[in-house]
């Protein structure tokens, strides 16, 4: 029989308050989510909460038998960013999540997750880091689940699967913060304006399709990717893990309604349809199905069947 | 002495890299195996053997990119195309992917190799696994790093340094942007282009010229505009109620202002970009980099960037205009 999947909670990609933060994980702390991604992987500037209130968080959420995984930075540039990073890799508690081959360079010989931004597109490079330490990898975000089969056919023992499975996509890193440009000023000085924004700020083309979210220098997708209804086919890959990424509201409704189907209570239909209903901007799937990222596929099939 | 690497799309550019005063040239086969994967660009087996010996001939290096991420089905191709590369005795491979890197490093110890801007490193840590991993003897790095930034991690790296001194400007960490791919289904990392033309549509709208990718609106250009190919970071959208380029202008990258606190960090080449690019384009752009890179190398205290070099690299810059991208501070 297979495992159960577990259900994990990624790192919050924006710039909250601190209350609002703390506010967020004892949410978590009580919610059905098996596995939390802690810390900040955007923006070194974002610094409302340090290392040691990431220590903190993380000892509470552990004490409510979560399994924490410190999470770190995708783009490292400045000197003080390595700094912070060793002292994350050197922790003697918890799992550290790679986002950057740096990471990965100072995580070796340890257990360690490498994140979606650790480009991992085939055996041979699954193979090299598990060799290295990595015990549980996530899904590369354009890949299908064509590539995902091929790589869990020859995915090294011991080595974990896990898949972003639902969330605005992080699609780019820039050393430029958008937010800032929006408002007309310098990196250097961008008085936080990503604060103003806690799902991240709408971007349209100009006959008026949203098409992304900017956050800070990280460019998102503004639709929602959720691959809910694939729920049966991962289980069939051997995927160990989902990942649910935070948005500021009805998080923890989606957390809910992925557990009740991954529990079996809840039909994957009707959870789809509950999800829908919570999505800012619509809902993609296209890159699981080998397509443009910001296709809908399920949808359109649906609509072919006439339901 | 920094070295000049310049891009070979085909064998007339190669020549032209050449004849003009490239140290190196690059290159790619005719497949998705490399990040410049275009119709009617790079290499087959026999024009590549007349490119490397005319290069031999001349004294210019040849590097070799295979700079894209294989996937399962797809490793045969890259295998055979490391095995190719090294039949050939390029100079360096440029690779991207650790599994192919893996494969050099196992299979062609002696082969030298660098790491792509591909594969996504913007600080000391990455390269020391790259260098302790698979020997790597150089690393192309990202558009994403300030000048002091480079300074410092030029100081603490394990192996030599390659910047990009002129050409179309990625604004995202390349390596790590799957824009492309999210509106196309295909990115540089999968596909071996961005924003490919089978997915560009040209069409006349309300507000005239239209441009799109993958049907999403990337630009519209008025009456007496000109058009521009519409890369998707380099649109107009809205934002907060304002069009602009919320991005990036269309703009190309231009360092020579800085050419002599690159040299003096200790930068070891400087690479042009533009495979895709025609070989007049290649001539002039080698032709004034020359000439910088020597006058630096001279006169490093004196040195200033002559107004005719930009001149010539302002008419072949994207909206004809250039920027240091990232190495400037405001930029960020």
């Amino acid at each position: 029989m297979s495992k159960m999947i577990r259900l994990s909670l990624g790192p919050i990609l924006y710039f909250w308050p601190r209350e609002q933060v703390l506010s967020f994980y004892e949410q978590v702390a009580e919610s059905p989510v098996d596995i939390v991604y802690l810390g900040e992987t955007v923006c070194s500037k974002r610094n409302l909460l340090r290392t040691d209130d990431w220590l903190e968080i993380a000892a509470r959420l552990r004490g409510a038998g979560k399994e924490v995984v410190l999470s770190t930075l995708a783009l490292l540039e400045a000197e003080s960013e390595l700094k912070r990073l060793r002292r994350i890799c050197a922790n003697e508690g918890y799992w550290v999540e790679a986002n950057d081959m740096g990471a990965v360079q100072l995580l070796q010989g340890r257990p360690f997750v490498a994140g979606h931004s650790i480009n991992i597109y085939n055996v041979k490079s699954l193979s090299l880091l598990a060799e290295v330490g990595m015990r549980r990898w996530v899904l590369p975000l354009e890949l299908s689940e064509r590539a995902l089969t091929d790589l869990q056919d020859g995915r090294p023992q011991g080595v974990e699967t896990e898949v972003f499975v639902y969330g605005r996509l992080p699609l780019a890193y820039s050393a430029r913060c958008f937010t800032a440009r929006a408002h007309h000023l310098p990196k250097d000085d961008c008085q936080y304006r990503c604060l103003d924004y806690p799902d991240g700020l709408t971007l349209a083309t100009q006959d008026g399709a949203r098409f992304l979210a900017l956050n800070g220098i990280q460019t998102q997708s503004s639709q929602t990717c959720n691959l809910l209804g694939q729920l049966n086919v991962m289980r069939r890959l051997g995927v160990d893990v989902v990942r649910i990424s935070p948005q500021s509201a009805n998080n923890h409704r989606v957390v809910e309604i992925f557990r009740r189907c991954i529990d079996g209570e809840l039909g994957l239909d009707a959870g789809s349809e509950e999800l829908a209903r919570l999505m800012p901007v619509g809902p993609c799937d296209g890159y699981w199905h080998g397509e443009a990222g910001m296709k809908q596929t399920a949808d359109s099939a649906r609509e072919l069947l006439g339901s | 002495m920094m070295e000049l690497v310049c891009p070979a799309g085909n064998l007339p550019s190669l020549k032209a890299a050449v004849d003009n005063g490239a140290d190196a040239v690059y290159l790619g086969f005719k497949d998705d195996t490399n990040a410049r994967h275009f119709a009617g660009l790079n290499f087959g087996p026999a024009k590549m053997s007349e490119g490397i010996a005319y290069a031999r001939n001349k004294g210019t290096k040849v590097f070799l990119a295979l700079n894209t991420y294989p996937q399962s089905g797809g490793w045969p191709r890259w295998r055979s195309a490391v095995d190719g590369a090294a039949d050939l005795g390029v100079d360096a491979l440029i690779a991207a992917d650790l599994g192919v890197m893996d494969y050099v490093a196992e299979r062609y110890p002696a082969l030298n190799l660098h790491l792509s801007v591909q594969g996504s490193a913007t600080n000391y840590e990455a390269l020391r696994f790259y260098r302790e991993r698979f020997s790597v003897r150089r690393a192309v790095l990202p558009r994403v790093l300030s000048l002091p930034q480079v300074q410092h991690l030029v100081a603490n790296s394990p192996v030599e340094i390659e910047v990009f001194g002129f050409g179309s400007l990625c604004v995202m960490v390349e390596g790590r942007c799957i824009l492309s791919s999210y509106v196309t289904g295909q990115s540089p990392n999968t596909f071996g282009a961005c924003s490919p033309a089978s997915h560009v549509e040209w069409k006349d709208g309300r507000n005239g010229l239209e441009t799109r990718l993958g049907g999403v609106l990337i630009e519209t250009y008025g009456e007496g505009c000109n058009a521009g190919y519409p890369t998707l970071c380099k649109g107009s959208f809205c934002v907060g109620g304002n069009t602009y380029h919320a991005l990036e202008e269309p703009t190309s990258l231009n360092t020579l202002e800085i050419l002599p606190q690159l040299q003096q960090a200790g930068v070891s080449a400087i690479k042009i970009e533009g495979r895709q690019r025609s070989p007049a384009y290649v001539s002039q752009v080698t032709r004034v980099w020359r000439a910088a890179l020597d006058l630096c190398a001279s006169s490093p205290a004196s040195f200033a960037p002559r107004p005719e070099w930009k001149a010539v690299l302002d008419r072949v810059s994207e909206g004809t205009q250039t920027t240091l991208g990232a190495y400037s501070r405001p930029w960020q």
